[in-house]
Protein backbone atom coordinates (compact mmCIF):
# COMPACT_ATOMS: atom_id res chain seq x y z
CA UNK A 1 0.00 0.00 0.00
CA UNK A 2 2.75 2.64 0.89
CA UNK A 3 4.26 1.56 -2.69
CA UNK A 4 1.12 2.98 -3.99
CA UNK A 5 1.20 6.20 -1.93
CA UNK A 6 4.85 6.55 -3.06
CA UNK A 7 3.90 6.32 -6.51
CA UNK A 8 0.82 8.20 -6.61
CA UNK A 9 1.88 11.65 -7.33
CA UNK A 10 4.45 10.48 -10.22
CA UNK A 11 1.30 8.12 -11.67
CA UNK A 12 -1.13 11.40 -11.09
CA UNK A 13 1.40 13.69 -13.70
CA UNK A 14 1.21 10.45 -15.87
CA UNK A 15 -2.11 11.20 -15.51
CA UNK A 16 -2.06 14.65 -16.73
CA UNK A 17 -0.37 13.78 -19.73
CA UNK A 18 -2.58 11.34 -20.50
CA UNK A 19 -5.52 13.90 -19.94
CA UNK A 20 -3.76 16.22 -22.26
CA UNK A 21 -2.54 13.78 -25.12
CA UNK A 22 -6.75 12.35 -24.90
CA UNK A 23 -8.37 16.08 -25.16
CA UNK A 24 -5.76 17.28 -27.91
CA UNK A 25 -6.14 13.81 -29.72
CA UNK A 26 -10.26 14.24 -29.33
CA UNK A 27 -10.24 17.91 -30.65
CA UNK A 28 -8.01 16.80 -33.61
CA UNK A 29 -10.53 13.90 -33.95
CA UNK A 30 -13.33 16.14 -34.07
CA UNK A 31 -11.95 18.52 -36.46
CA UNK A 32 -11.23 16.02 -38.95
CA UNK A 33 -14.39 14.02 -38.33
CA UNK A 34 -16.25 16.35 -39.31
CA UNK A 35 -13.95 17.85 -42.41
CA UNK A 36 -14.13 13.82 -43.51
CA UNK A 37 -18.17 13.70 -42.88
CA UNK A 38 -19.06 16.76 -44.86
CA UNK A 39 -16.81 15.94 -47.55
CA UNK A 40 -18.08 12.71 -47.44
CA UNK A 41 -21.46 13.82 -48.35
CA UNK A 42 -20.49 17.03 -50.18
CA UNK A 43 -21.77 16.71 -54.41
CA UNK A 44 -18.50 17.38 -55.60
CA UNK A 45 -17.08 14.07 -56.22
CA UNK A 46 -12.97 15.64 -56.10
CA UNK A 47 -14.16 16.10 -51.95
CA UNK A 48 -15.79 12.77 -51.60
CA UNK A 49 -12.81 10.79 -52.71
CA UNK A 50 -10.11 12.88 -50.83
CA UNK A 51 -12.48 11.96 -48.19
CA UNK A 52 -12.47 8.81 -48.78
CA UNK A 53 -8.64 8.42 -49.06
CA UNK A 54 -8.27 9.95 -45.90
CA UNK A 55 -10.33 7.95 -44.09
CA UNK A 56 -9.29 4.59 -45.24
CA UNK A 57 -5.88 5.35 -44.87
CA UNK A 58 -5.57 6.15 -41.53
CA UNK A 59 -8.84 3.75 -40.56
CA UNK A 60 -6.50 1.23 -42.28
CA UNK A 61 -3.16 2.28 -40.46
CA UNK A 62 -2.04 1.27 -36.67
CA UNK A 63 -2.09 4.05 -34.78
CA UNK A 64 1.08 3.32 -33.24
CA UNK A 65 2.86 2.61 -36.31
CA UNK A 66 1.78 5.90 -37.54
CA UNK A 67 2.97 7.92 -34.10
CA UNK A 68 6.61 6.12 -34.86
CA UNK A 69 6.39 7.37 -38.54
CA UNK A 70 5.96 11.06 -37.27
CA UNK A 71 7.95 10.44 -33.99
CA UNK A 72 11.07 8.69 -35.98
CA UNK A 73 10.98 8.22 -39.58
CA UNK A 74 9.74 12.52 -40.53
CA UNK A 75 12.47 13.81 -38.52
CA UNK A 76 14.96 12.25 -40.96
CA UNK A 77 13.34 14.29 -44.02
CA UNK A 78 13.68 17.88 -41.74
CA UNK A 79 10.30 17.68 -40.05
CA UNK A 80 10.91 17.03 -36.15
CA UNK A 81 7.98 17.10 -33.73
CA UNK A 82 7.62 16.78 -30.03
CA UNK A 83 6.50 13.36 -28.83
CA UNK A 84 3.13 14.61 -27.73
CA UNK A 85 2.60 16.94 -30.69
CA UNK A 86 3.55 13.56 -33.08
CA UNK A 87 1.06 11.23 -30.37
CA UNK A 88 -1.63 13.87 -30.76
CA UNK A 89 -1.78 13.61 -34.64
CA UNK A 90 -1.31 10.14 -34.79
CA UNK A 91 -4.09 9.56 -32.31
CA UNK A 92 -6.40 12.74 -34.08
CA UNK A 93 -5.51 11.36 -37.66
CA UNK A 94 -6.70 7.51 -36.26
CA UNK A 95 -9.45 8.28 -34.39
CA UNK A 96 -10.74 10.99 -36.81
CA UNK A 97 -10.79 9.00 -39.79
CA UNK A 98 -13.59 6.65 -37.85
CA UNK A 99 -14.83 9.55 -36.44
CA UNK A 100 -15.70 10.55 -39.96
CA UNK A 101 -17.80 8.24 -40.89
CA UNK A 102 -20.06 8.36 -38.05
CA UNK A 103 -20.19 12.00 -39.11
CA UNK A 104 -21.32 11.01 -42.75
CA UNK A 105 -23.30 8.25 -41.73
CA UNK A 106 -25.13 10.71 -38.83
CA UNK A 107 -25.72 13.04 -41.94
CA UNK A 108 -26.98 10.36 -44.19
CA UNK A 109 -29.39 8.73 -41.86
CA UNK A 110 -31.17 12.52 -41.61
CA UNK A 111 -34.86 11.83 -43.56
CA UNK A 112 -34.98 13.22 -46.97
CA UNK A 113 -38.31 14.72 -45.78
CA UNK A 114 -36.09 17.36 -43.84
CA UNK A 115 -33.65 18.29 -46.80
CA UNK A 116 -37.25 18.97 -49.04
CA UNK A 117 -38.24 21.62 -46.62
CA UNK A 118 -35.51 23.59 -46.29
CA UNK A 119 -35.89 23.96 -50.25
CA UNK A 120 -39.21 24.85 -50.14
CA UNK A 121 -37.96 27.48 -47.54
CA UNK A 122 -35.32 28.42 -50.05
CA UNK A 123 -32.46 27.47 -47.51
CA UNK A 124 -28.95 27.35 -49.68
CA UNK A 125 -26.99 24.02 -48.76
CA UNK A 126 -24.77 25.65 -46.26
CA UNK A 127 -27.31 26.80 -44.47
CA UNK A 128 -29.31 23.82 -44.57
CA UNK A 129 -26.54 22.24 -43.41
CA UNK A 130 -25.59 24.18 -40.18
CA UNK A 131 -28.91 24.64 -38.87
CA UNK A 132 -31.03 22.59 -39.63
CA UNK A 133 -29.27 18.98 -41.18
CA UNK A 134 -26.26 18.98 -38.67
CA UNK A 135 -28.15 20.16 -35.28
CA UNK A 136 -29.95 16.81 -35.68
CA UNK A 137 -27.36 14.61 -37.01
CA UNK A 138 -25.27 15.66 -34.24
CA UNK A 139 -27.54 13.25 -31.35
CA UNK A 140 -26.82 10.32 -33.46
CA UNK A 141 -23.22 11.22 -33.49
CA UNK A 142 -22.82 11.01 -29.97
CA UNK A 143 -23.19 7.66 -28.88
CA UNK A 144 -20.30 6.38 -31.38
CA UNK A 145 -18.23 9.78 -30.58
CA UNK A 146 -18.15 8.21 -27.05
CA UNK A 147 -16.42 4.79 -27.72
CA UNK A 148 -14.23 6.73 -29.68
CA UNK A 149 -13.46 8.65 -27.31
CA UNK A 150 -13.14 6.17 -24.61
CA UNK A 151 -11.13 4.17 -27.24
CA UNK A 152 -8.74 6.51 -27.96
CA UNK A 153 -8.29 7.35 -24.03
CA UNK A 154 -7.08 3.97 -24.05
CA UNK A 155 -5.08 4.10 -26.93
CA UNK A 156 -3.15 6.82 -25.31
CA UNK A 157 -1.25 4.38 -23.80
CA UNK A 158 0.95 3.80 -26.94
CA UNK A 159 2.40 7.01 -26.23
CA UNK A 160 4.55 4.76 -24.12
CA UNK A 161 6.92 3.71 -26.81
CA UNK A 162 7.89 6.86 -27.88
CA UNK A 163 9.41 8.03 -24.45
CA UNK A 164 5.94 10.52 -23.33
CA UNK A 165 5.77 9.55 -19.70
CA UNK A 166 2.15 9.60 -19.51
CA UNK A 167 0.24 7.57 -17.19
CA UNK A 168 1.55 3.60 -18.56
CA UNK A 169 4.91 5.25 -18.72
CA UNK A 170 5.41 6.58 -15.56
CA UNK A 171 3.72 2.87 -14.32
CA UNK A 172 6.22 1.09 -16.16
CA UNK A 173 8.66 3.31 -14.60
CA UNK A 174 7.93 2.94 -10.78
CA UNK A 175 7.23 -0.86 -11.37
CA UNK A 176 10.77 -1.07 -12.41
CA UNK A 177 11.96 0.94 -9.74
CA UNK A 178 9.95 -0.60 -6.74
CA UNK A 179 9.25 -4.20 -8.23
CA UNK A 180 5.54 -3.58 -6.93
CA UNK A 181 3.78 -5.00 -9.97
CA UNK A 182 0.35 -5.76 -8.31
CA UNK A 183 0.05 -2.61 -6.87
CA UNK A 184 1.21 -0.20 -9.44
CA UNK A 185 -0.57 -2.05 -12.51
CA UNK A 186 -3.74 -2.49 -10.48
CA UNK A 187 -3.83 2.33 -9.72
CA UNK A 188 -2.90 2.44 -13.40
CA UNK A 189 -5.73 0.43 -14.20
CA UNK A 190 -8.28 1.68 -11.99
CA UNK A 191 -7.25 5.48 -12.87
CA UNK A 192 -8.08 4.55 -16.85
CA UNK A 193 -11.23 3.18 -15.62
CA UNK A 194 -12.01 5.91 -13.29
CA UNK A 195 -11.17 8.67 -16.49
CA UNK A 196 -13.55 6.69 -18.45
CA UNK A 197 -16.46 6.48 -16.25
CA UNK A 198 -15.68 9.86 -15.95
CA UNK A 199 -16.18 10.45 -19.73
CA UNK A 200 -18.87 8.14 -20.22
CA UNK A 201 -21.00 10.10 -17.94
CA UNK A 202 -20.35 13.77 -19.63
CA UNK A 203 -21.02 11.89 -22.57
CA UNK A 204 -24.11 10.34 -21.87
CA UNK A 205 -25.30 13.90 -20.13
CA UNK A 206 -24.83 15.39 -23.28
CA UNK A 207 -26.69 12.35 -25.27
CA UNK A 208 -29.69 13.55 -22.99
CA UNK A 209 -29.39 16.96 -23.64
CA UNK A 210 -29.58 17.10 -26.76
CA UNK A 211 -32.49 14.18 -27.35
CA UNK A 212 -34.37 16.86 -24.93
CA UNK A 213 -33.61 19.31 -27.26
CA UNK A 214 -34.76 17.58 -30.15
CA UNK A 215 -38.03 16.49 -28.23
CA UNK A 216 -37.32 12.90 -27.68
CA UNK A 217 -37.86 10.75 -24.62
CA UNK A 218 -35.00 10.93 -22.88
CA UNK A 219 -34.80 7.11 -23.21
CA UNK A 220 -30.92 6.52 -23.38
CA UNK A 221 -30.86 6.19 -19.82
CA UNK A 222 -32.49 2.74 -18.93
CA UNK A 223 -30.67 1.14 -21.61
CA UNK A 224 -33.16 1.82 -24.68
CA UNK A 225 -31.94 3.60 -27.60
CA UNK A 226 -33.02 6.76 -28.45
CA UNK A 227 -35.20 6.74 -31.74
CA UNK A 228 -32.90 7.99 -34.21
CA UNK A 229 -35.81 9.34 -36.55
CA UNK A 230 -37.28 11.88 -34.33
CA UNK A 231 -41.47 12.14 -33.17
CA UNK A 232 -42.04 15.33 -35.27
CA UNK A 233 -40.45 15.32 -38.20
CA UNK A 234 -41.83 13.28 -40.75
CA UNK A 235 -41.49 10.42 -42.76
CA UNK A 236 -41.43 9.41 -46.45
CA UNK A 237 -41.44 12.10 -49.12
CA UNK A 238 -45.08 11.77 -50.67
CA UNK A 239 -44.36 9.87 -54.01
CA UNK A 240 -45.75 10.43 -56.90
CA UNK A 241 -49.19 10.96 -55.51
CA UNK B 1 -34.90 13.96 -54.18
CA UNK B 2 -34.02 15.28 -57.77
CA UNK B 3 -33.46 12.05 -59.77
CA UNK B 4 -32.33 12.14 -63.22
CA UNK B 5 -30.74 15.45 -65.64
CA UNK B 6 -33.18 15.49 -68.20
CA UNK B 7 -32.42 16.33 -71.57
CA UNK B 8 -32.53 20.20 -72.26
CA UNK B 9 -35.83 20.68 -73.26
CA UNK B 10 -35.93 22.80 -77.08
CA UNK B 11 -38.60 25.05 -76.30
CA UNK B 12 -40.77 26.00 -78.78
CA UNK B 13 -40.08 29.84 -78.84
CA UNK B 14 -36.78 30.95 -77.46
CA UNK B 15 -38.70 31.62 -73.99
CA UNK B 16 -41.74 33.19 -74.21
CA UNK B 17 -42.72 33.51 -70.58
CA UNK B 18 -46.67 34.58 -71.02
CA UNK B 19 -46.15 36.44 -67.86
CA UNK B 20 -49.72 36.96 -67.56
CA UNK B 21 -49.93 33.20 -66.21
CA UNK B 22 -48.09 33.26 -62.64
CA UNK B 23 -47.86 29.31 -64.13
CA UNK B 24 -47.31 27.87 -67.30
CA UNK B 25 -46.60 23.87 -67.81
CA UNK B 26 -45.42 23.67 -71.57
CA UNK B 27 -45.52 19.82 -72.62
CA UNK B 28 -43.98 19.05 -69.17
CA UNK B 29 -42.84 15.24 -69.33
CA UNK B 30 -41.85 13.19 -65.79
CA UNK B 31 -40.80 10.00 -65.73
CA UNK B 32 -39.62 7.67 -62.75
CA UNK B 33 -37.57 4.97 -64.48
CA UNK B 34 -39.91 3.32 -67.03
CA UNK B 35 -42.71 5.22 -65.25
CA UNK B 36 -44.22 7.78 -67.01
CA UNK B 37 -45.66 9.96 -64.63
CA UNK B 38 -46.16 12.90 -67.01
CA UNK B 39 -46.77 12.73 -70.37
CA UNK B 40 -46.17 16.46 -72.08
CA UNK B 41 -48.53 17.82 -69.83
CA UNK B 42 -50.16 21.14 -70.63
CA UNK B 43 -51.68 23.67 -68.34
CA UNK B 44 -51.76 27.29 -66.82
CA UNK B 45 -52.91 29.22 -63.97
CA UNK B 46 -53.64 32.97 -63.46
CA UNK B 47 -52.03 35.10 -60.51
CA UNK B 48 -54.42 34.30 -57.62
CA UNK B 49 -56.36 31.50 -58.71
CA UNK B 50 -56.62 28.32 -56.61
CA UNK B 51 -56.57 25.02 -58.26
CA UNK B 52 -56.84 22.26 -56.92
CA UNK B 53 -55.92 18.88 -58.19
CA UNK B 54 -58.10 15.61 -57.47
CA UNK B 55 -57.42 12.00 -58.88
CA UNK B 56 -56.48 8.94 -58.34
CA UNK B 57 -53.16 8.57 -56.32
CA UNK B 58 -50.11 7.58 -58.90
CA UNK B 59 -51.73 10.08 -61.83
CA UNK B 60 -49.47 12.72 -61.16
CA UNK B 61 -50.97 15.30 -58.92
CA UNK B 62 -48.12 15.12 -55.96
CA UNK B 63 -45.36 15.63 -58.96
CA UNK B 64 -46.60 18.56 -60.04
CA UNK B 65 -46.40 19.95 -56.87
CA UNK B 66 -42.60 18.87 -56.49
CA UNK B 67 -41.82 19.25 -59.81
CA UNK B 68 -43.03 23.66 -58.84
CA UNK B 69 -40.94 23.41 -56.32
CA UNK B 70 -37.50 22.05 -57.77
CA UNK B 71 -37.97 18.93 -55.35
CA UNK B 72 -37.88 17.19 -58.57
CA UNK B 73 -36.16 17.46 -62.55
CA UNK B 74 -38.49 16.92 -65.19
CA UNK B 75 -37.68 15.19 -68.17
CA UNK B 76 -38.75 17.12 -70.96
CA UNK B 77 -40.95 20.93 -71.26
CA UNK B 78 -40.35 23.86 -69.41
CA UNK B 79 -42.45 25.29 -66.56
CA UNK B 80 -42.28 28.80 -66.40
CA UNK B 81 -43.57 30.38 -63.18
CA UNK B 82 -44.11 34.59 -64.01
CA UNK B 83 -42.48 34.42 -66.99
CA UNK B 84 -39.12 32.95 -66.06
CA UNK B 85 -38.43 29.22 -67.06
CA UNK B 86 -38.42 27.43 -63.53
CA UNK B 87 -35.80 24.81 -63.98
CA UNK B 88 -33.89 25.96 -66.90
CA UNK B 89 -32.44 29.47 -67.50
CA UNK B 90 -31.77 31.42 -70.63
CA UNK B 91 -28.57 31.26 -71.92
CA UNK B 92 -28.68 33.23 -75.11
CA UNK B 93 -32.06 32.53 -76.87
CA UNK B 94 -31.47 29.12 -75.98
CA UNK B 95 -32.58 27.02 -72.27
CA UNK B 96 -30.20 25.58 -70.47
CA UNK B 97 -30.79 23.22 -67.06
CA UNK B 98 -30.83 25.77 -64.25
CA UNK B 99 -28.08 26.23 -61.56
CA UNK B 100 -28.69 26.52 -57.95
CA UNK B 101 -27.86 30.16 -58.22
CA UNK B 102 -31.33 30.03 -60.53
CA UNK B 103 -33.18 27.45 -58.81
CA UNK B 104 -32.79 30.11 -55.34
CA UNK B 105 -34.03 32.75 -57.21
CA UNK B 106 -37.11 31.01 -58.77
CA UNK B 107 -38.06 30.03 -55.80
CA UNK B 108 -38.10 32.60 -53.58
CA UNK B 109 -42.34 33.03 -54.93
CA UNK B 110 -42.75 29.53 -54.10
CA UNK B 111 -43.64 27.72 -50.72
CA UNK B 112 -45.10 24.27 -49.81
CA UNK B 113 -47.06 22.63 -47.33
CA UNK B 114 -46.28 19.03 -47.16
CA UNK B 115 -48.31 15.56 -46.34
CA UNK B 116 -46.19 14.72 -43.03
CA UNK B 117 -45.56 18.83 -41.90
CA UNK B 118 -41.94 18.22 -41.96
CA UNK B 119 -40.93 20.95 -39.25
CA UNK B 120 -37.76 21.11 -38.04
CA UNK B 121 -37.62 19.18 -34.64
CA UNK B 122 -34.26 20.78 -33.66
CA UNK B 123 -36.16 24.28 -33.11
CA UNK B 124 -39.03 25.35 -31.22
CA UNK B 125 -42.36 26.71 -33.08
CA UNK B 126 -41.57 30.49 -33.39
CA UNK B 127 -38.09 29.47 -34.62
CA UNK B 128 -39.28 26.82 -37.20
CA UNK B 129 -41.24 29.49 -38.21
CA UNK B 130 -38.41 32.55 -38.22
CA UNK B 131 -35.72 30.17 -39.20
CA UNK B 132 -35.79 31.10 -43.36
CA UNK B 133 -37.18 34.74 -43.14
CA UNK B 134 -34.26 35.75 -40.94
CA UNK B 135 -30.92 33.26 -42.19
CA UNK B 136 -32.38 33.43 -46.11
CA UNK B 137 -34.50 36.56 -46.92
CA UNK B 138 -32.31 38.47 -44.09
CA UNK B 139 -35.05 39.97 -41.99
CA UNK B 140 -34.19 41.51 -38.77
CA UNK B 141 -35.08 39.07 -36.11
CA UNK B 142 -37.51 41.22 -34.47
CA UNK B 143 -39.10 41.83 -37.31
CA UNK B 144 -39.15 38.16 -38.21
CA UNK B 145 -40.86 37.30 -34.77
CA UNK B 146 -43.13 40.26 -34.87
CA UNK B 147 -44.46 38.71 -37.81
CA UNK B 148 -44.14 34.72 -36.93
CA UNK B 149 -46.40 35.87 -34.00
CA UNK B 150 -48.79 36.84 -36.22
CA UNK B 151 -48.84 34.15 -38.26
CA UNK B 152 -48.99 31.71 -35.54
CA UNK B 153 -52.49 33.43 -33.99
CA UNK B 154 -53.33 33.36 -37.55
CA UNK B 155 -53.63 29.56 -37.45
CA UNK B 156 -54.69 29.56 -34.06
CA UNK B 157 -52.00 28.92 -32.20
CA UNK B 158 -51.06 32.09 -30.17
CA UNK B 159 -50.24 29.97 -27.34
CA UNK B 160 -47.72 27.46 -28.92
CA UNK B 161 -44.35 29.97 -29.54
CA UNK B 162 -42.25 28.24 -27.09
CA UNK B 163 -43.43 24.64 -27.69
CA UNK B 164 -41.23 21.59 -29.34
CA UNK B 165 -42.70 20.37 -32.91
CA UNK B 166 -43.25 17.08 -30.84
CA UNK B 167 -45.39 18.01 -28.51
CA UNK B 168 -47.73 19.28 -30.78
CA UNK B 169 -50.68 17.06 -31.71
CA UNK B 170 -50.55 16.36 -35.92
CA UNK B 171 -53.08 19.30 -37.09
CA UNK B 172 -51.14 21.48 -34.61
CA UNK B 173 -47.77 20.54 -36.64
CA UNK B 174 -49.17 21.35 -39.47
CA UNK B 175 -50.71 24.85 -39.23
CA UNK B 176 -47.18 25.36 -38.01
CA UNK B 177 -45.97 24.52 -41.43
CA UNK B 178 -48.51 26.68 -42.97
CA UNK B 179 -47.59 29.49 -40.81
CA UNK B 180 -43.53 28.47 -41.76
CA UNK B 181 -44.30 28.92 -45.43
CA UNK B 182 -46.24 31.79 -45.71
CA UNK B 183 -43.74 33.36 -43.33
CA UNK B 184 -41.91 33.58 -46.69
CA UNK B 185 -43.98 35.56 -48.13
CA UNK B 186 -45.05 33.17 -51.36
CA UNK B 187 -46.91 34.35 -54.58
CA UNK B 188 -47.71 30.52 -54.98
CA UNK B 189 -48.87 28.04 -52.26
CA UNK B 190 -48.67 24.50 -52.73
CA UNK B 191 -50.46 22.13 -50.35
CA UNK B 192 -49.49 18.37 -51.05
CA UNK B 193 -52.75 16.34 -49.40
CA UNK B 194 -51.99 18.56 -45.93
CA UNK B 195 -54.45 16.64 -44.26
CA UNK B 196 -53.99 13.13 -45.31
CA UNK B 197 -51.73 12.55 -42.04
CA UNK B 198 -54.24 13.77 -39.74
CA UNK B 199 -56.09 12.36 -37.41
CA UNK B 200 -60.19 12.97 -38.71
CA UNK B 201 -60.90 15.03 -35.91
CA UNK B 202 -57.72 17.32 -36.57
CA UNK B 203 -58.72 17.81 -39.98
CA UNK B 204 -61.06 20.52 -39.90
CA UNK B 205 -58.67 23.04 -37.79
CA UNK B 206 -56.35 23.09 -40.81
CA UNK B 207 -58.85 23.18 -43.42
CA UNK B 208 -60.27 26.06 -41.93
CA UNK B 209 -57.13 28.18 -41.75
CA UNK B 210 -56.54 27.23 -45.45
CA UNK B 211 -60.15 28.60 -45.92
CA UNK B 212 -59.08 31.72 -44.16
CA UNK B 213 -55.94 32.38 -45.83
CA UNK B 214 -57.98 32.02 -49.47
CA UNK B 215 -60.28 34.00 -48.38
CA UNK B 216 -57.93 37.34 -47.20
CA UNK B 217 -54.76 36.74 -49.09
CA UNK B 218 -54.78 36.27 -53.22
CA UNK B 219 -51.99 33.92 -52.87
CA UNK B 220 -52.14 31.93 -55.95
CA UNK B 221 -52.69 28.12 -55.02
CA UNK B 222 -52.26 24.71 -56.11
CA UNK B 223 -53.81 22.14 -53.59
CA UNK B 224 -53.83 18.12 -53.99
CA UNK B 225 -56.62 16.95 -51.52
CA UNK B 226 -58.96 13.91 -51.00
CA UNK B 227 -61.11 16.77 -49.35
CA UNK B 228 -63.39 16.91 -52.34
CA UNK B 229 -65.67 19.68 -49.99
CA UNK B 230 -62.60 22.04 -49.26
CA UNK B 231 -61.96 22.06 -53.30
CA UNK B 232 -65.10 22.47 -54.03
CA UNK B 233 -65.23 25.25 -51.70
CA UNK B 234 -62.24 27.22 -51.81
CA UNK B 235 -60.88 26.65 -55.88
CA UNK B 236 -61.76 28.59 -58.56
CA UNK B 237 -60.82 25.44 -60.72
CA UNK B 238 -60.45 21.98 -60.38
CA UNK B 239 -58.16 19.61 -62.36
CA UNK B 240 -59.08 16.00 -62.35
CA UNK B 241 -55.82 14.13 -63.07
CA UNK B 242 -55.64 10.01 -64.36
CA UNK B 243 -52.36 8.81 -65.76
CA UNK B 244 -50.19 11.99 -65.83
CA UNK B 245 -53.24 13.92 -67.96
CA UNK B 246 -55.75 16.51 -67.37
CA UNK B 247 -58.94 14.44 -68.16
CA UNK B 248 -61.37 17.21 -66.98
CA UNK B 249 -60.87 20.69 -65.78
CA UNK B 250 -63.39 23.33 -65.16
CA UNK B 251 -65.21 25.49 -62.23
CA UNK B 252 -65.35 23.07 -58.85
CA UNK B 253 -69.43 22.87 -59.43
CA UNK B 254 -69.31 21.63 -63.12
CA UNK B 255 -67.00 18.82 -61.94
CA UNK B 256 -68.54 17.82 -58.57
CA UNK B 257 -72.31 18.48 -59.97
CA UNK B 258 -71.88 17.96 -63.54
CA UNK B 259 -68.75 15.96 -64.16
CA UNK B 260 -68.58 15.45 -68.52
CA UNK B 261 -66.31 12.24 -68.02
CA UNK B 262 -66.80 9.11 -67.30
CA UNK B 263 -63.23 8.49 -65.43
CA UNK B 264 -64.24 11.85 -63.21
CA UNK B 265 -67.56 10.43 -62.56
CA UNK B 266 -65.96 7.25 -61.33
CA UNK B 267 -63.30 8.72 -59.29
CA UNK B 268 -65.98 10.87 -57.37
CA UNK B 269 -68.15 8.18 -56.38
CA UNK B 270 -65.27 5.85 -55.28
CA UNK B 271 -64.18 8.60 -52.95
CA UNK B 272 -67.66 8.94 -52.03
CA UNK B 273 -67.78 5.67 -51.10
CA UNK B 274 -64.99 5.56 -49.06
CA UNK B 275 -66.29 8.10 -46.83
Amino acid sequence: MSVVLQSFPLLLQGLILTLEITAGGAVLALVLAFLAGLAGTARSRILRAVSRVYVEFFRGSSALVLMFWFFFALPLIGFRFEAVAAAIIALGLNVGAYGGEVVRGAILSIPPAQYEATIALNMSPALRMRRVILPQAWASMLPPFGNLLIELLKATAVAALITINELTFVGQQQRAATGESLPIYTTVLFMYFVVAQVLIFGMRRLELRTARSLGRAPAARRGRRPALAGVGDGGGSGGVG
Amino acid sequence: MATETGPVAAPGKGGDGDASKIIRFEKVVKRFGDNVVLRELDFDVSPGERVALIGPSGSGKTTILRLLMTLEKLNGGVIWVSGDPLSHMRKGDQLVTADEKHLRQVRQTIGMVFQQFNLFPNMNVLRNVTEAPIHVKGVARDEAETKARDLLNLVDLGDKYDAHPSQLSGGQQQRVAIARALAMEPKILLLDEVTSALDPELVAGVLDVLREIANTTDITMLFVTHEMRFARDVSHRVLMFDQGQIVESGPPDQIFSNPQEQRTRDFLHAIIEER
